[in-house]
């Protein structure tokens, strides 16, 4: 199959309704008689909740109802959990205090909300949330995670004593001493990665709509999985009873992780629902998101590695803070820990590691998973140290890299990973040549000619995705397993629907998926309808994130095509007269092998269905089938990035000239789509580097609430990306995908500042590289270094 | 605010003629996309800042959530619903966003088109990457890293040239 089939840069199906404004997003979509929800939020980071009058908020007009956590508590409408166990190093299990969806006796963060609003209109839900009186004594607050642990901080929740949800290790303590102290070079750094907001551009949204004669739910929601948020909803809240809880995602406009988590204003959209007798409607404002949406990184870490006289690392150890804002978010224990600490080997050969996590609360956001979730901090950790090391040896950045490289697969790292293919030297090589790296000085004179500062900066990254097998991931302490399950439907006439349980929010399911499809049956992908997004119609499913659709989820498509291939046979050996060993299968074609005899994919679905041409107890009618896949392993993508910078000493504004991306993830179904994934990834770690951070100040309050304060990428933020590929098959899947969402946002942030600090000739440098912090560095080190 | 506290309203929309009573605190988008459907105007930030809302205004580009609808008596609004004539060719900017992959989610994409065609009416059919770059201050998109969307501009623009589509195509 040419044209439509895997490897093929097919434009997307689902573009056309993008292009001309006729997608589906949540907020496109309007229920008969609905009511709209506005959420009254706390404006001080931590307070008491005294009283709350809603009396002359119910007297406005077109207001329906104004419900506060008591009435919720009155309801028995339960917490919202998180799902990932993590144990202490004492074997304690983590610190998870009670998260209602809406506060009772206290507001732990700027934004948590403590009452809604339901109304006819919106304007009238917002005019009357302005007459709740709400009366709070404040309480003092701390934000920053690095203070959170100290005497005299302000605790938060009493189950958790100086604020510590856990204290988590990972590897061998002992082993890591005694490689430090035998080290020739030590080398050391002290790293904050900045906190971050996801910012997806569509905001989240969800309509709640229960059906009183039915005794139903519909959750209309901005989720990337919506399976897993009817569970949580159903199992864990209390909400509705899985089966009758039916959760649609229809378009949803970017993820990036935000939008796997199960929030509290959609458990009220829906509780809510139910009280008012009407379908309820809410959509975040950008401002109410930046308070609302779980943030994401926010780690303060001291790292350092050991190297021996060759500069062969020989140690690496991590003490890191993780703050994990007030209150545990669905997946965040697992991201500074299995997400964050096992990746800490990058790719190199590392006899031991040790890594000490502490996760606090604070009075801010939860944070959660954001694009890479934990690999870009680890990432960071690594790619710094390594580079910073050569810098302090002396030794050339690319050389000690390849030096150090993992020859060798499989290959156990010393924390839990079992790397299972990949050629880290051909991605460095290729991305040095086309970054002409050798000509790198040539270029730094050209700028300091014109008075800049000219940087370059290698990040050789790995992550790992498709988080899997289930059981190996249960046995860290996730409270579900991470399959996938596909189910094919093939019509009368020969066109297929599939249904996979993976979610689409940017990522183009509906067309690579489509390939998987027709390169397999060999039918045109016009007649492929990818299905997704509804519990309705999608038995189960996983969601999308952690880079897992292709890997985990087209897995599970190919074992579902593979049952009705060979049920197809069945039916094709009946419709020619042939015996079923006989039948072969090629481009959309059956024949009898050594004949001329042969049927075509659509006589075959047909006669599936007519079912004249076999008696039912030969053969079942009817071509359906699906499949639940489970992985082997993790995958493991990894490549090498490299970024150019020119500083302006003058004003201390960096400029990107020149991105180079050499990745290698597996096989790959669709390389404009690809291209496109590392296109963006790059784009938000470049905006961690360069932009991006939420600050909060002293009293708890975000600062950057909007997109006035938090500084986006823009387009000229970035240059023209070159981007390219080497391929080792991945041996853990059957398509030998390695995933691709997450890299540029994993590789980018470590590329930029070895850029930036390589420049400057200073290695304290903190993120995110605004003007001013470039340019305060710049001071510090005096003259700034010449050609 | 009562809700008999309304206003009336007339201008043209992709087009037709409309009239609405509106409270009058509602924005131009608000208009579009509540009391026409036209909800392929999105809204993805609350200061002016990330251009999903971009429609054209007498010809030119504007952010419909920072216009009042009742400000806009008389006037000629095109929304990307309007871009193309119903079951037409699309237009030259739309297809070659699609051509370019200049979208994942697609939630900027109406803003991002809008403003494009625009860019072309103000600054030709050749644009070169750092004239787009500045150009598309006042869009945020968080998928595409707007390499693509940058390279679907350019090739929009050169494609409009001579094809005869104007920001009123659909006139
Ligand atoms: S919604 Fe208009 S600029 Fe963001
Ligand atoms: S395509 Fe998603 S925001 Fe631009």
């Amino acid at each position: 199959m040419s044209g439509t089939g895997i490897g093929a840069a097919v434009r997307r199906k689902e573009d056309q309704r993008f292009i001309t404004g006729k997608g589906h997003y949540t907020d496109d979509i309007n229920r008969p008689g609905q009511a709209f929800a506005y959420f009254i939020r706390s404006p001080h980071a931590h307070a008491t909740i005294k009283s709350i009058d809603a009396k002359a908020a119910s007297a406005m007009p077109g207001v329906v109802a104004v419900l506060t956590g008591a009435e919720l508590a009155t309801d028995k409408i339960g917490n919202l959990i998180c799902g990932w166990m993590i144990h202490s190093k004492d074997g304690s299990p983590m610190k998870m205090a009670a998260h209602p969806a809406l506060a009772s006796g206290k507001a732990c963060h700027v934004g948590d909300p403590i009452a809604v609003v339901i109304a006819e209109t919106l304007p009238q839900a917002r005019d009357a949330a302005e007459k709740v009186k709400v009366d709070y004594a404040a309480l003092p607050a701390v934000a920053d995670p690095a203070a959170a642990q100290k005497s005299g901080a302000p605790q938060i929740h009493d189950i958790a004593p100086n604020n510590t949800i856990y204290q988590w290790h990972l590897g061998d303590a002992k082993a890591v001493d005694a490689a430090f102290k035998s080290a020739k070079h030590v080398t050391k750094l002290d790293i904050v990665n900045n906190r971050l907001v996801p910012n997806a551009i569509e905001p989240r949204a969800a309509i709640g709509d229960y059906d009183s004669g039915a005794g139903t739910f519909t959750l209309w929601n901005t989720t990337q999985n919506p399976h897993v948020a009817r569970l949580v909803i159903a199992a864990f809240v209390g909400m509705a009873p899985e089966h009758k809880l039916r959760v649609i995602a229809p378009d949803v406009g970017g993820g990036f992780g935000s939008k796997i988590f199960i929030y509290p204003e959609e458990v009220v959209a829906l509780w809510a629902s139910r009280r008012v007798g009407r379908p309820v409607k809410w959509v975040a404002e950008r401002s109410e998101a930046f308070l609302a949406d779980a943030h994401g990184r926010d780690h303060v870490t001291h790292a350092e590695m050991a190297f021996d006289a060759d500069g062969k690392i020989t140690g690496l150890r991590a003490k890191t803070v993780a703050n994990l804002g007030a209150y545990m978010s669905t997946f965040s224990s697992s991201v500074p820990t299995y997400l964050y600490a096992t990746l800490l080997s990058g790719q190199y050969e590392i006899p031991h590691i040790y890594c000490e996590v502490d996760a606090v609360y604070t009075n801010t956001v939860p944070v959660d998973a954001y694009r890479g979730a934990g690999r870009p901090e680890a990432t960071f950790v690594v790619e710094r140290l390594v580079e910073v090391g050569a810098r302090e040896m002396g030794q050339d950045p690319a050389e000690l890299r390849r030096k150090n490289f993992i020859k060798n697969f499989p290959h156990q790292t010393p924390v839990i990973m079992t790397y299972d293919a990949g050629d880290y030297n051909a991605s460095l090589k290729k991305a040095m040549e086309l970054a002409d790296y050798k000509s790198f000085a040539k270029r730094k004179r050209e700028s300091a000619r014109h008075g800049k500062l000219r940087g370059i900066g290698l990040s050789t990254y790995i992550e790992a995705c498709g988080i899997a097998p289930s059981q190996a991931v249960g046995s860290l302490g996730c409270g579900v397993g991470l399959w996938e399950s596909a189910e094919v439907r093939v019509n009368p006439t020969g066109s297929v629907e599939i249904l996979t349980g993976t979610h689409a929010h940017g990522q183009g399911h509906e067309t690579t998926f489509a390939q998987v499809v027709s390169e397999r049956l060999g039918i045109p992908i016009e007649n492929v309808l990818v299905v997704h997004g509804d519990t309705d119609k999608v038995q189960f499913g996983m969601g999308t994130y952690g880079s897992r659709s292709g890997a985990v989820g087209m897995s599970a498509l190919v074992k579902a095509l593979d049952k009705v291939e060979a049920k197809a046979k069945k039916v094709a050996a009946h419709l020619l007269e042939a015996a079923e060993g006989d039948i072969e299968f090629k481009d959309g074609k059956f024949s009898v092998a050594g004949t001329d005899k042969s049927a075509a994919w659509g006589d075959v679905s047909l006669n599936a269905y007519i079912a004249h041409k076999f008696s039912g107890a030969e053969l079942e009618p009817g071509l359906k089938e699906g499949a639940f896949y489970d992985p082997t392993n993790f995958t493991f993508p990894a490549g090498c990035h490299i970024c150019e910078v020119e500083v302006d000493t003058e004003t201390g504004n960096t400029e990107i000239v020149a991105w180079t991306a050499v990745d290698d993830f597996g096989v790959v179904v669709n390389p404009m789509i690809v291209e496109g994934q590392v296109h963006g990834g790059i784009a938000q770690g470049v905006g961690q580097a360069l932009c991006e951070g939420a600050i909060y100040d002293k009293d708890g309050q975000l600062v950057t609430g909007s997109f006035m304060d938090y500084a986006m990428p823009r387009a000229n933020h970035l240059p023209t990306l070159t981007v390219d590929t080497t391929m080792t098959k991945c041996p853990s899947n059957p398509l030998g995908i390695k995933g691709c969402g997450e890299a540029g946002a994993i590789a980018a942030p470590a590329a930029v500042i070895n850029a930036i600090t390589d420049a400057i000739g200073t290695e304290n440098l903190a993120m995110p590289a605004t003007p001013a912090t470039v340019w305060a560095a710049l001071q510090k080190t005096g003259m700034p270094r010449a050609a | 605010m009562a809700a008999s506290d309304t206003a009336p309203v007339s201008m043209t929309v992709n087009g037709k003629p409309i009239s609405a009573n509106v409270d009058p605190r509602t924005l131009l988008v608000q208009l579009l996309r509540e009391n026409l459907r036209l909800t392929g105007t999105h809204v993805g930030c609350d200061t002016s800042q990330c251009g999903a809302c971009v429609v054209h205004v007498n010809g030119k580009a504007i952010k419909s959530c920072t216009v009042l609808a009742l400000q806009l008596e008389g006037a000629d609004v095109l929304t990307i619903e309007g871009l193309a004539p119903a079951d037409g060719p699309l237009h030259p900017m739309q297809e070659a966003f699609r051509e370019n992959h200049g979208l994942q989610c697609g939630y900027c994409t109406p803003g991002m088109i809008m403003t494009a065609v625009d860019m072309v009416r103000r600054k030709g059919n050749e644009l070169d990457d750092r004239t787009i770059r500045e150009e598309l201050e006042g869009n945020i998109c968080r998928c595409t890293g707007y390499h693509n969307i940058v390279k679907a501009i350019a090739a929009g623009a050169r494609a409009m040239r001579g094809s005869g589509a104007t920001s009123k195509a659909a006139e």
